[in-house]
């Protein structure tokens, strides 16, 4: 548990706040927080991102080596996504090997990037069956203020595209060239307040959420993942009205992270 | 999910699936409570070709100490696959697949068991899968919650599970191993009955929010099925299968002091309030006949479920 320790009287206040619409740092149930994206931080890395989100921070890490496909898939690279929740990120966080909840969350981040197709596996192939791309997503959270989810996604999206092969440097090909996205997926992370749902929790609004979902919509608005947390319920209209904010806030935080959206994906050949 | 293959046909054009079955078709579902002897509560399942086995012990001290609750009891859940369970031999121990369905688990079944009841305390549930077939980890929620009844925990209600699928373009029900492997999405849910609502939702793949919409209908329809089924099971062992538990005479005078109404009628009318209610007291009445502590603890489960209620109209 890395949750925040909260008071009693801090959760019925949060509650009572939202059921009047509103939440401790001054927005409405529907906002987000101010998002600042920065790419090419890590020169070591083949591509980086840091994102900011309210008071969150993280660092996204993408490392590239040649290696060996699984035996079962031989025309498919490999992709892997780690979420560290260190220390120094907040006062609950213990050190040590990744607990359930980093696990959870790199998984669900994992799951919409795969998905929605952002990095076709087959797109890491060097020579089928023998050589592949093996592509390391890390996540370093530095700050902890809730909704890993969400940033986590942008930053590997940001990360991504922001990625250069390391074609010449492994003696690979000729040149060092960047990566292709295909795809631009967004998550949406929910939380029950109460009787309410609010959008993009603080770490305060998780230790206090009888609930938790995140939905990952494409650049279609089709559902990528999906994942509730925390005990509690959703009811069906509560999901679908949640779907619905999904695809929205995507379409907008697309829009507001890339001047044009639809440019920024190659689509797949064939 | 794995990579839709086209050389593979998942429905034909009569709208069978590979093993016979038509999209909205569960698999054949078995459910049986109280096979263990040590547990405090157990449960079997078998649910097409999964073999899983539900464990419940406590409410019991949790350790390490700092895990402990002062407000609640915490619920543990342990998902686990035999190594044997799967084609190629699975490497024994907690992967990151199923730290995340044991965390998945534990939170759904935290949000039916009334916790408040024990605080400090932990309820451990370990699922093992001893035969694995795509579906495992609603077949396993499935027995978690009759485990957890079966061990007399208080609860609002059972937790029935099911997956829906995307496969050849079409939504289907319970997805088995092939249609997960080339399938294009996956949709595992849990309900809780009573209240219609979600507490386990998951997803991966590619939906369309029709698509999302049309398979959710589908598996709250095949949900409120298993629910059925999960009922059946308690039941039957704490009417059926008493001879297995206590000594022949006991069984006989039992029997003949309670009328046994045949559980599938009387199950079927369970649906509205005021039939489950009659229902309801015809249990209590058997149960007091009795004289085993195992089964006055059992009795209170449909007290309980009114008491659960209450506690969510708070």
């Amino acid at each position: 548990m890395f949750y925040n320790v909260i008071s009693e009287l801090t959760r019925q206040y949060v509650y009572k706040l939202a059921e009047s619409g509103k939440r401790r740092d001054g927005r409405v149930l529907d906002q987000f927080r101010d998002i600042t994206v920065q790419t090419g931080v890590i020169g070591t890395a083949e591509g980086s991102a840091r994102v900011r989100l309210g008071k969150t921070e993280i660092v996204v890490g993408i490392k590239m080596q040649p290696g060996e496909p699984y035996p079962d898939s031989p025309d498919q690279g490999v992709m892997t996504t780690n979420l560290e929740l260190i220390p120094m990120a907040s006062p609950y966080i213990e050190p040590g090997p990744p607990g359930a909840e980093a696990i959870e969350m790199a998984r669900v981040i994992d799951r919409g990037i795969r998905e929605s197709g952002t990095i076709p596996l087959s797109d890491l192939v060097i020579t089928p069956g023998e050589k592949v791309w093996v592509l390391f997503i890390d996540i370093h959270v530095l700050d902890y203020d809730g909704n890993l989810f969400d940033a986590g996604t942008i930053g590997v999206i940001k990360a991504l595209e922001n990625t250069v092969v390391p074609a010449k440097d492994y003696e690979v090909g000729e040149e060092n060239f960047p990566l292709k996205i295909r795809n631009i997926p967004i998550s949406t992370t929910f939380v029950k307040l109460g009787k309410v749902i609010a959008v993009d929790p603080t770490a305060e609004e998780e230790s206090v959420a009888t609930s938790r979902l995140t939905i990952t919509t494409d650049l279609n608005g089709d559902l990528r993942a999906m994942q509730k947390g925390i005990g509690g319920g959703f009811t069906l209209e509560e999901v679908e009205t949640c779907i619905e904010k999904s695809i929205r806030f995507g379409k907008q935080l697309r829009s507001l992270l890339w001047e044009k959206p639809e440019d920024v994906v190659t689509p797949e050949e064939g | 999910m794995g990579s839709p293959k086209e050389d593979i046909t998942l429905i034909d054009e009569k709208g069978r699936r590979l093993d016979g079955r038509l999209p909205n078709e569960l698999r054949p579902i078995k459910i049986m409570a109280g096979v263990l002897n040590r547990a405090d509560g157990s449960a079997y399942v078998e649910w097409g070709n999964n073999k899983i086995l539900a464990a419940v012990y406590g409410p019991r001290e949790v350790h390490p100490r700092h895990l402990q609750n002062p407000q609640k009891a915490i619920v543990q859940c342990r998902y686990n696959m035999a190594a044997f369970s799967v084609q190629d031999r699975k490497r024994p121990g907690p992967d990151r697949r199923s730290i995340e369905i044991s965390k998945i688990l534990s939170e759904a079944l935290e949000s039916v068991v009334l916790v408040e009841r024990f605080p400090r305390t932990t309820i451990d549930v370990y699922l093992e899968v001893l035969q694995a077939d795509a579906g495992t980890r609603c077949a396993a929620l499935t027995a978690a919650s009759v485990a957890l009844a079966d061990a007399g925990i208080p609860m609002k209600d059972l937790i029935p599970a099911c997956a829906v699928g995307k496969v050849g373009g079409r939504v289907v029900l319970d997805l088995f191993k092939e249609e997960d492997n080339y399938g294009e999405a996956d949709l595992p849910i849990a309900i809780i009955p009573r209240t219609k609502e979600l507490v386990l939702l998951q997803m991966d793949g590619h939906l369309t929010v029709e698509e999302f919409k049309e398979g959710l209908k589908m598996a709250y329809e095949a949900c409120e099925k298993i629910y059925e089924l999960q009922k059946q099971a308690l039941l039957e062992k704490y009417t059926k299968r008493k001879d297995d538990l206590l000594d022949k005479e006991t069984v006989e005078k039992f029997l003949e002091r309670t009328e046994i109404p045949s559980e599938k009628t009387e199950l079927e009318g369970g649906e509205g309030g005021g039939e489950e209610e009659i229902e309801a007291e015809e249990i209590v009445e058997e149960e007091e006949e009795v004289p085993e502590g195992e089964e006055v603890e059992e009795v209170p489960e449909t007290e309980l479920l009114e008491i659960g209620e209450e506690f969510m109209e708070e």
